[in-house]
């Protein structure tokens, strides 16, 4: 066992947890933030995405430990009291999500693909980086859709700010 | 239309919790005292269990206990059951072998549940597991049809003589045969349907509660029919009586089909509950989704068309062997004979049809229905043969299609299905002017100086969906209705509940079915809830798959609505002293036609619940039921044209354009049905380009992780071109026809079509790899 | 997982002592490998020992005539690296290949290295470039670092700590997925240095593991373009064969990709 003192969605937490536990493992069951899921057991599916340090991670790929001291932001951690952020807007806008299981990891995860390429993005470049998320309800179609425009929506956020 | 009402592509009310992380599925809940189950499962595929040893994993930390198959054997839970009776050709029923929730002797598939530790947290009782020893008499496997049927194979169930489960027929082999013997032309292929993993993303999962002094269960499960779940676990299984079991389908996280079967795995955890005196929770992981979710498809087929000299088809013979896996899944017998075989006349009218069916027994993880369940088979069947036919006799693919069409409705075809309306031409033509059907030469001949392989494909897809007319479904031997229930409660204070018996895991109910509520009554329909997935708050329903929901489920509510207002005029009636059949509801409101004599419906709402001033002889409350059963299917149909490219030199194809013209009848919500679409298309190109299930010859699954097993990513897919054209379906009177399926069902002929046609050769088996793109290319 | 004890040393020699004390201790740098094992149960160390926060370790840094990537630099970081980007473009734009862009964020060169998966991305290209791998002990050339599958010349406890890349007068990687895994089925890394050398190195491919591919080499040497490949004859003993492509599949992949490497390498 072990204290793991880290920062989640902008407050510190600290949590007595065996050595074997994954970062996903200390959020959902010691921390009740159940909005970061677990997909798959191979590190492929990418519905446990969250921040770490500001960039996205898989959490089922991290043990708790090894998140120590960082700053984690997870879907909980995104929307300003009651305005979402411009991802979650879009994805609800364009009808990004269906069933609800993927759409967390797919939204920190989109997140930082707008991050990284400064909200320059086509289409052909949002398909390439969704690589590590997968979907089974929406072919994707919407989800690419989504991004798309929320890349557009957080320019506009960025420029105002 | 309204702007919320039947036709607006409004926004869901659902994803606001979704998106922000507050969705509850099933392994979110936390129980007081909740313990943890972790299953033993067989590494083999075929064995005797010839002993198992828990005394050491007893002592293990944590663990509360160790329970194997041969406790609930002596405990007298019931057998799994299939709930479809096939009856075989020579009028013998169906041969089924038994399926204990765990294997107290014999284990028959990879996977299959042995024993299962209970501990405080999951490690432990995976940490614990590692203890038991289980002892097995490894047998000889028989991993799919081809070495199942063999004479001789290894024998998987005594009640199943040769593996073979039933030889089932429909049509007229006689005629068929006849027309054969006359035909100017006859097409042949051989086709495999491959095995499919549905992986809906949220991995099964279960939470079982005993409340002793009750002699009450509570059951939280990943399921698309809460109420079919009780019924089986009580009437079948003997775990509770159904009035004291309470089951709960909360936010579930994707099904397409593949959680609407009663697993082993709930079982365990309902009866274990009871045994170790604590709410036990079961979360699969996505190893054990491969190794225990029902998969899907699984056929192996000869199929050949009979053309006339006009290039008519005169006549359709299929022969198909059927893979069930170890044992038979609860719908299982129906998928590849009525689901399947039912739908063998495609868009085309052939008057003759013969099908037969033989469905068998293998060393693998039971089969049943997956998103399309047995309809995409066959129109898989239909349109390869269609476009093979056309290379064959040397005529557009299209035209030959088009040449063959049923036009005149309602159109009795010779496999039971009798079409109500469509118009199948209009969705052909729809899909190649969205494609450029015309300008394809062209494009063809540029792609091949530049040294590509470009192909076109064609795909002319029907379905049967709106599960079902009971009565219908009874003669054939279906062990329950297929109707659907609905309520509507108008509150005190004019809010509306909708209770229906179907589930939504990921359709978008909690907004459809408001705008239903929106159109009736022009209220928002933020003052409408959708109640479902809970035995305890909603009447008894029969759940959501085959495409029923809007169709059935929707049309029940409407029932429910049409009483519920004519209650309410009678009210608004009274209270405005006015006729009642002179009340009209416009935005919400109760008017005398012709009168500036209004009441809102919360005072109407507010009227019925006071009692103080109701007609006489009039019940207090506005609150009405429905029951809805279809009198036929519905018939979707459309029209899906894919242009590919393949790279010669690694057999890759890519797509250039994919374009869907669907007629769903009356869209509620455009926006969703388009979704739904979308979704359907890419498993229908998963199947059709990625993905596939390989047992090696042991029975070991050698696709069992997402390392292994290709599931469709953004990056494999196009963006869709879509359009929908319109027959609005008579069954119903929204004259909806459902679109869950639809994509699933037609996609995968359009894409191996269109690279067969790019490469030039037909010889082309599902999934089309690139490994596999290649050799047929350079042999 | 099993139980295991978590260390996060700060320095390489800490990390070396953590190793020793440990009864069956296992280094982990961005985990990416050790951790999907890990969790389904086929590794069960002792200890793990965490390099991923060992400063003296992260990093990119240009020499004369070349570049040192630090052992625990994430592929993010490489392939966003201006100075490799510079230096050897081939390099960073394999980096951006390998998993995806989640993966990509904490998977690092040594953790890669240290693995030697058969279908890594990596190791094709310390082969092809003639790197040098840098260990707490040692300098490894690449020739003699990797040693068939999952196996190299480290020895027990040892760490790399960089890995030092000569620049080319060109170089080109292209990789051909794995459908499933994204790892890669075949990818082919063609260089050439300076003095005209010709080093080719598939991954991917073998059933031992990353190899050079002499015939194509011989080729290129002769002639640097696509075309030279054509008549280079690739054969398919010893190629792996599997579910997602045949052993003579995997053949054609490592000359079409060769030539794809070449083309991208100009």
């Amino acid at each position: 066992m072990s204290t793991v003192k880290l920062t989640v969605n902008g407050k510190a937490v600290s949590a007595d947890v065996e050595d074997r536990t994954l970062l996903v493992h200390l959020l959902r069951d010691h921390l009740n933030l159940t909005g970061t899921h677990v997909g798959c057991d191979t590190s492929q599916c990418g519905a446990c995405v969250v921040h770490i340090d500001g960039r996205a991670v898989k959490s089922c790929t991290v043990l708790a430990g090894q998140a120590a001291g960082s700053s984690v932001t997870t879907i909980e951690g995104i929307a300003k009291g009651d305005e979402l952020h411009p991802m979650q807007a879009a994805f609800r806008d364009n009808h990004g999500l269906q069933c609800g299981y993927c759409t967390p990891g797919m939204i920190m995860s989109a997140i930082d693909i707008v991050h990284r390429h400064s909200g320059q993005l086509d289409e052909e470049t949002v398909r390439q980086e969704l690589e590590g998320n997968i979907c089974r309800c929406t072919g994707y179609h919407n989800i690419v859709k989504a991004v798309l425009d929320a890349a557009g929506r957080m320019k506009v956020a960025q420029a105002a700010e | 239309m309204g702007v919320e009402g039947i036709g607006a592509s409004v926004v869901r009310k659902e994803d606001r919790r979704f998106i922000t992380g507050k969705g509850r599925y099933v392994d979110d809940i936390k129980l007081v005292g909740m313990t943890h189950a972790h299953f033993i499962r067989s590494p083999h595929a075929h064995a005797k269990i010839k002993s198992i040893d828990t005394s050491e994993a007893m002592k293990m930390p944590g663990v509360v206990g160790v329970l194997t198959g041969q406790q609930i054997v002596d405990d007298k839970i019931g057998n799994l059951i299939c709930g479809w009776a096939i009856t075989s050709k020579d009028g013998t029923g169906m041969k089924m072998g038994a399926w204990p929730a765990m294997a107290p002797e014999t284990v028959r598939f990879v996977g299959q549940a042995v024993a299962v530790v209970i501990a405080e947290t999951k490690n432990q009782a995976r940490d614990a597991a590692e203890a038991v020893v289980v002892n097995y008499e490894e047998l000889p496997a028989v991993p799919d049809i081809r070495a199942a049927i063999k004479p001789g194979a290894p024998q998987l169930h005594p009640e199943a003589p040769g593996n073979v489960i039933y030889d089932w027929v429909i049509g007229d082999e006689g005629a068929t045969d006849a027309a054969f013997k006359s035909a100017a032309n006859v097409v042949s292929l051989d086709i495999t349907n491959n095995r499919l993993v549905p992986n809906a993303m949220e991995p099964r999962a279960a939470i079982a509660e005993y409340n002793e002094p009750e002699e009450h269960f509570t059951l939280y499960t990943t399921s698309q029919n809460p109420h079919v779940a009780r019924l089986v676990l009580s009437a079948f299984y003997n775990i509770a009586q159904e009035h004291k079991l309470r089951v709960v389908a909360p936010d579930v996280g994707g099904g397409f089909g593949s959680k609407i079967f009663i697993y082993p795995e709930e079982m365990v955890a309902l009866w274990a509950s009871k045994k170790v005196g604590r709410p036990v929770k079961w979360t699969g992981d996505r190893t054990e989704a491969f190794l225990t979710d029902a998969h899907g498809r699984d056929h192996l087929t000869k199929a050949e068309m009979a053309f006339d000299k006009d290039n008519k088809v005169t006549g359709l013979r299929v022969k198909t062997y059927a893979n069930l896996g170890g044992y038979m899944s609860l719908f299982s017998s129906s998928v590849p004979t009525y689901l399947y075989a039912t739908l063998l006349s495609g868009q085309y009218n052939i008057p003759n049809i013969f099908a037969e069916v033989i469905s068998v027994y293998t060393n693998t993880v039971p089969v049943d229905a997956y998103r399309g369940a047995g309809r995409p088979e066959a129109s898989f069947v239909v349109e390869r043969l269609m476009e093979t036919a056309a290379r064959q006799l040397k005529v557009d693919p299209a035209e030959l299609r088009r040449k063959n069409f049923i036009t005149q409705f309602p159109h009795q075809t010779p496999v039971i299905m009798a079409y109500d309306i469509g118009d199948f031409g209009a969705s052909l033509d729809a899909a190649m002017k969205a494609i450029d059907y015309a300008g394809f030469a062209a494009r063809k001949a540029k792609a091949k100086s530049e040294g590509k392989l470009r192909g076109i494909g064609v795909s002319c897809y029907i379905e049967a969906c709106g599960i079902a007319p009971s009565k219908a479904v009874g003669s054939l031997g279906a062990g329950v209705g297929l109707w659907e229930s609905a309520e509507v409660r108008v509150n005190p204070v004019g809010t509306i509940e909708i209770l229906t018996g179907s589930h939504s895991h990921g359709q978008g109910h909690e907004t459809t079915f408001c705008q239903l509520i929106a159109d009736r009554l022009g209220v928002p329909i933020s003052q409408v809830s959708i109640v479902h997935g809970d035995t305890d708050k909603v009447q008894f329903g029969m759940g959501t798959y085959g495409s029923r929901s809007a169709a059935v489920g929707l049309t029940a509510i409407l029932k429910a609505m049409e009483k519920v207002e004519a209650k309410a005029k009678k009210i608004a009636a009274h209270q405005l002293e006015a006729s009642e059949n002179d009340i009209v509801i416009e935005n919400g409101e109760f008017k005398v036609a012709g009168t500036d004599k209004s009441l809102a419906l919360p005072m109407v709402a507010l009227a019925a619940y006071t009692a103080h001033n109701l007609p006489d002889g009039m019940e207090p409350g506005l609150k009405e039921g429905a029951f809805y059963d279809p009198t036929n299917f519905t018939f979707p149909a459309g029209a899906y044209i894919c242009e590919m490219e393949v790279d010669a030199a690694t057999g890759k194809s890519s797509f250039v354009n994919f374009v869907a013209a669907d007629d769903f009848g009356r869209l509620i919500n455009p926006m969703i049905v388009e979704g739904q679409v979308h979704g359907g298309l890419a498993q229908g190109i998963g199947q059709a380009l990625l993905e596939g299930v390989v047992y090696d010859a042991s029975g070991q699954l050698l696709t069992a992780s997402f390392m292994d097993y290709t599931m469709p990513r953004a990056d494999d897919l196009p963006s869709f071109k879509l359009s929908h054209t319109t027959t609005l379906c008579p069954g119903n009177p929204l004259g909806v026809k459902g679109c869950g399926e639809a994509g699933a069902i037609g996609a995968s002929a359009a894409v191996i079509n269109a690279i067969t046609d790019a490469i030039g050769n037909n010889k082309l088996e599902m999934p089309a790899t690139p490994d596999r793109v290649w050799h047929a290319i350079h042999g | 997982m099993h139980q295991t004890t978590y260390h996060r040393p700060s320095s390489v020699d800490e990390a070396a002592s953590l190793f020793a004390k440990g009864s069956d201790a296992k280094y982990l740098a961005g985990g990416h490998t050790l951790i999907p094992v890990m969790k389904q149960r086929l590794a069960s160390p002792s200890d793990v020992i965490d390099l991923g926060k060992i400063k003296e370790l992260i990093g990119v840094e240009a020499t004369g005539d070349g570049i040192v990537v630090k052992s625990a630099t994430t592929h993010y970081d490489v392939a966003s690296s201006e100075t490799v980007r510079k230096a050897i473009p081939a390099l960073a734009y394999l980096a951006s290949l390998i998993g995806d862009p989640a993966v990509r964020h904490r998977g690092t060169i040594g953790g890669s290295l240290a693995n030697n998966d058969p279908a890594a991305d990596y190791p094709a290209a310390v082969l092809a470039l003639g790197a040098i791998v840098k260990t707490n002990k040692r300098s490894i050339s690449a020739d003699d670092f990797f040693k068939g599958l999952f196996s190299t010349a480290l020895e027990d406890g040892e760490i790399i700590t960089a890995v030092s890349f000569p620049v080319q007068a060109k170089a080109g990687y292209a990789k051909f997925n794995h459908p499933a895994s994204r790892f890669a089925l075949t990818g082919v890394f063609v260089a050439k240095t300076p003095a005209g050398d010709v080093r080719v190195a598939a991954t991917g491919a073998s059933q031992s593991g990353v190899m050079r591919v002499g015939a194509i080499e011989a080729a290129l040497k002769a002639n640097w373009s696509a075309g030279a490949i054509d008549a280079v004859k690739i054969s398919a003993d010893g190629l792996l064969n599997d579910i997602h492509g045949t052993a003579d599949y995997r053949a054609n992949l490592v000359k079409v990709m060769a030539q794809r490497a070449v083309q991208a390498a100009g």
